[in-house]
């Protein structure tokens, strides 16, 4: 198989476990370019992407840009803080006046879940997701599951747990997706205010105690817990929190078992995580970052194939 | 379907020595000389050049494998893209003469590639193109060997097939085939 089965990457539910590989594959020769002393190939010489970002972020835009750069497209780079939807132009206005410039494929973060599915039943060009809302957030389980069959050759069979607020997490919706299309075992484990209800439906297992879920698994997807949601109630305080469901080095020594630790970033240091776990060499969290650019670049490169 | 067979097992066996002696009489002892075969289909005649090599000179030759398909200009205009295939060049190249091998040389633009994806690893003293078929007015670059199996006359409906043993073919042949005409 040399192409993926969908013109767009909306979210990891709509590809095959064939386009899983055929991404993991193209990303694995896209990591050697990337190691190389000029790290750049003309493949999308012609082509223009821009990134919309309806949304605040740092490494998911700078890991697209990157890889847009690396791949040799013209980028064009728009943020909604200080456009015109501040004056109250729609959506699919503000993605047409970008497309009547000519642009081929858009990477598009927003706040809203759907706004991609939405935006790709009008308009022509290639839509990536980058993180819609609470929904899903396809390149970065994309780039977890590629470290973790990086790691282990394989990501079926293995146990993954992920840890923290699922309930708000469009990383842990894609990378249940993703786990299961692969054949892993997965878990989900956090307070259960934080645990979607429903969340057994999707397959997963669900563990309250953090010691048990360690024992458990493989590999320990830990997730950030948003600070800001912290006046919301969903536990007490960050102290407690970190008590119970805060994963720590004295605690991964007592389990007499190697535990990968990875972690979509960026770290709550001492609430999530340790320092002591999160700079160890059981953690990936930094081959997850260089991955993501291998990744990425693979996805727009085999998209840029169905234009 | 009309084939013909272009390479016998024993023929090949022949033009690879003599492409050999050609090699040896232009980079002697192969010190500041490096081997880059293109994937997937060139590699099979740079391994056998490396070893027919190896045994003539007593000394190992370097021998790296260029992927060249994020350097193509026909990307996008294919019907399916093309899938990667692994580089694997654990070597520098800046300074040293580099032989790019190939299977066939057609159109020139896998060669054109390859020039462009070799100089990512540095820059190379000379570059030099061995191939074992060159398929003679066909070229849409201004491209030309410097050492070569066999010249051969085709026109653009025609194929080269190589068959290789070892992989599912009892031994090595190389065949000239061409689709025959649609009887109205």
């Amino acid at each position: 198989m040399s192409q993926l089965s969908t013109k767009h990457l909306l979210g990891i539910k709509d590809l095959t476990p064939e386009d899983l590989h055929l991404i993991y594959q193209t990303a694995d020769q896209f990591k050697e370019v990337i190691n190389r002393p000029i790290k750049k190939v003309p493949s999308l010489r012609d082509i223009t992407i821009a990134n919309i970002f309806f949304e605040n972020s740092t490494r998911t835009r700078l890991s697209f840009e990157l890889a847009e750069k690396r791949l040799s497209a013209d980028v064009v780079n728009f943020s909604a803080g200080n456009s015109s939807v501040k004056k109250g132009e729609t959506l699919v206005d503000t993605v047409n006046n970008i497309l009547a410039m000519k642009v081929d494929m858009v990477v598009m973060r927003h706040s809203s879940a759907g706004a991609p599915h939405f935006l790709s039943r009008h308009i022509d060009a290639n839509i990536v997701n980058a993180g819609d809302g609470t929904h899903e957030h396809p390149t970065q389980a994309l780039l977890d599951t590629f470290s973790i069959r990086e790691k282990f050759g394989d990501v079926a069979g293995k146990k993954v747990c992920l840890f923290g607020d699922i309930v708000h997490s469009r990383v842990a919706l894609s990378n249940i997706f993703a786990l299961k299309k692969l054949g892993a075992e997965v878990m989900v484990c956090g307070p259960k205010t934080l645990l979607p209800k429903y969340v057994q439906e999707l397959g997963v297992k669900v563990e309250l105690d953090l010691r048990k879920a360690l024992q458990w698994c493989d590999v320990a997807n830990v997730l950030r817990i948003q600070l800001e949601r912290q006046q919301l109630k969903y536990f007490p305080s960050l102290r407690e929190y970190s008590q119970f469901f805060g994963i720590n080095k004295r605690l991964l020594d007592s389990l007499d078992k190697e535990i990968l630790i990875m972690h979509p970033g960026p770290i709550n240091r001492g609430v999530e995580l340790n320092s002591d776990v999160a700079d160890s060499d059981a953690a990936i969290i930094l081959d997850q970052v260089e991955n993501g650019v291998a990744v990425r670049m693979a996805v727009l490169y085999l998209l840029a194939g169905r234009t | 379907m009309n084939r013909r067979k272009i390479f016998s097992s024993e023929l090949l066996d022949i033009t690879i020595q003599r492409m050999t002696q050609q090699l040896i009489e232009n980079h002697g002892d192969f010190e500041d000389t490096v081997i880059l075969a293109l994937q997937p289909r060139g590699v099979f005649l740079a391994e056998r050049l490396k070893t027919c090599l190896e045994d003539n000179i007593g000394k190992s030759v370097k021998l790296g494998y260029l992927d060249i398909t994020f350097h193509r200009d026909d990307f996008r205009r294919r019907e399916k893209p093309l899938q990667a295939n692994t580089t694997h060049v654990p070597f520098l190249i800046e300074g040293k003469k580099v032989i790019l091998v190939d299977d066939v040389l057609y159109t020139g633009r896998s060669v054109r590639a390859a020039l462009d994806a070799m100089t990512t690893f540095g820059r190379p003293e000379a570059v030099e193109l061995a191939v074992l078929v060159n398929r003679k007015y066909n070229r849409d670059l201004p491209i030309e060997p410097n050492v070569v199996g066999r010249h051969v006359n085709t026109v653009a409906s025609q194929r080269v097939e190589v068959e290789l043993k070892g992989e599912n073919f009892s031994e090595d042949s190389i065949w000239l085939t061409e689709k025959e005409k649609n009887q109205d």
